[in-house]
């Protein structure tokens, strides 16, 4: 039970305390829970890093939910993800409440004209990011440059395409090429005997 | 469809499929809310920098505000509902069932096939956004309006941008920048409108 309240306690904080998102919350993640609390390896941190960046949703939230499920099970699990949520739920509600009367300034609507160009460079800082993290195999640039390309030329062109299927189809032909590449091995294997 | 039920589906269905935290959800995001005529792009800029600028989950903060602007309090407790409950159960079945999901290679394939299209993705869409800010072109045939102040925005932003990553060889924060841009908006625009 102290140990359930010290979860929600302690996310809370992470949620309330940390800027700039998820991956920037994995260190402070680290620093309660693996070095401070030891409710967690950090070999098994590592792992759960990887998961949370390789499964859908925020990564905060599937950290949360992993560490909070190891100490106390799917209440654990509950109490975590609610935890780390609470304060960006509160804070930003009060602020949407005030959003438009502040936005009806001037001198606010001016600083936001400079601000929106900065969150396209942002964007974009993302997105270089996460190319410069890719693995540069023929597999991964062939996909990269086919959606990068499609989505250009159907926004340019009016044309309706959800980006949903040029993920869903990245993933198909991820599973296409691995299943192909397990039936080449197997053919080769049979060939030799 | 009442806006709450519709703002829960469109954020679950965002949280399902994306990848990467707050960034990696973008794309979709913008799509989704304006494709509705929920924001227009400039809102949904805007709501992105103030969800940057607080504390927690970059993609929980975007919900929840799109969320309020939507539905007040209701729509707000839907949208981030929906943003969270895919990484919720997602990870307790990883965490319940399978250990590490990650390690079946069938699983990983597709996860591989999924990042590259993300990728390509969000630094599409950071293109699109671009070319609509400066000459408010989102498909061809429009006619072409030429923003000066945002060419300028655009340029001085870029150059603190860049100037920071050459003169302290790290980027800069994301907080910094915007604040930059924001002062940058204000001394700007009131000379050119």
């Amino acid at each position: 039970m102290k140990k359930l309240l010290d979860l929600a306690l302690s996310y809370f904080k992470v949620g309330l305390f940390t800027f700039g998102g998820g991956l920037a919350m994995i260190s402070i993640i680290e620093r309660e829970y693996v070095q401070k609390r030891k409710w967690i390896e950090k070999d098994e941190f590592e792992n759960v890093v990887a998961i949370a960046e390789s499964t859908p949703g925020p990564v905060a939230i599937n950290c949360a939910t992993y560490i909070g499920y190891k100490v106390g099970k799917v209440l654990g699990a509950i109490i975590a993800t609610v935890a780390v949520c609470l304060p960006s739920f509160f804070i930003i509600y009060v602020i949407s409440l005030f959003f438009d009367a502040f936005m009806s300034l001037k001198i606010v609507q001016y600083a936001f004209e400079g601000i929106q160009i900065a969150v396209i460079f942002l964007i974009f800082s993302a997105g270089f990011k996460f190319f410069k993290n890719m693995k540069k195999t023929p597999f991964n640039l062939t996909v990269f440059f086919a959606t990068f390309g499609c989505m250009l030329a159907f926004a340019f062109f009016g044309v309706t395409f959800s980006s949903i299927f040029y993920i869903l189809i990245g993933g198909v032909l991820g599973l296409t090429v691995y299943l192909l590449g397990l039936l080449l091995k197997k053919s080769k294997k049979e060939g030799k005997q | 469809m009442s806006i709450y039920l519709m703002l829960f589906l469109t954020f679950l269905e965002i949280g399902a499929v994306s990848f990467g935290g707050g960034y990696g959800m973008i794309s979709l995001m913008r799509e989704k809310t304006v494709g509705y005529n929920w924001l227009t792009d400039g809102e949904f800029l805007n709501m992105i920098a103030v969800s940057e600028s607080t504390p927690g989950p970059i993609a929980v903060n975007i919900a929840t505000f799109v969320g309020a602007s939507q539905g007040g309090i209701w729509g707000a407790l839907c949208a981030t509902l929906g943003i969270i409950l895919p990484s919720f159960i997602i990870i307790l079945v990883i965490a319940t069932l399978i250990g590490n999901l990650m390690k079946f290679a069938g699983v990983q394939s597709v996860v591989n096939g999924m990042k590259p299209a993300v990728t390509g993705i969000i630094i599409a869409t950071a293109i699109t956004m671009v070319v609509k800010a400066i000459i408010s072109v989102e498909t061809v045939g429009q006619p072409i309006d030429f923003s000066l102040s945002r060419s300028i925005i655009f340029s001085l932003v870029a150059l603190a941008f860049f100037g920071y990553k050459t003169v302290f060889k790290k980027e800069i924060s994301p907080i910094l920048l915007i604040v930059i841009s924001a002062c940058i908006g204000i001394v700007i625009c009131p000379f050119i409108s």
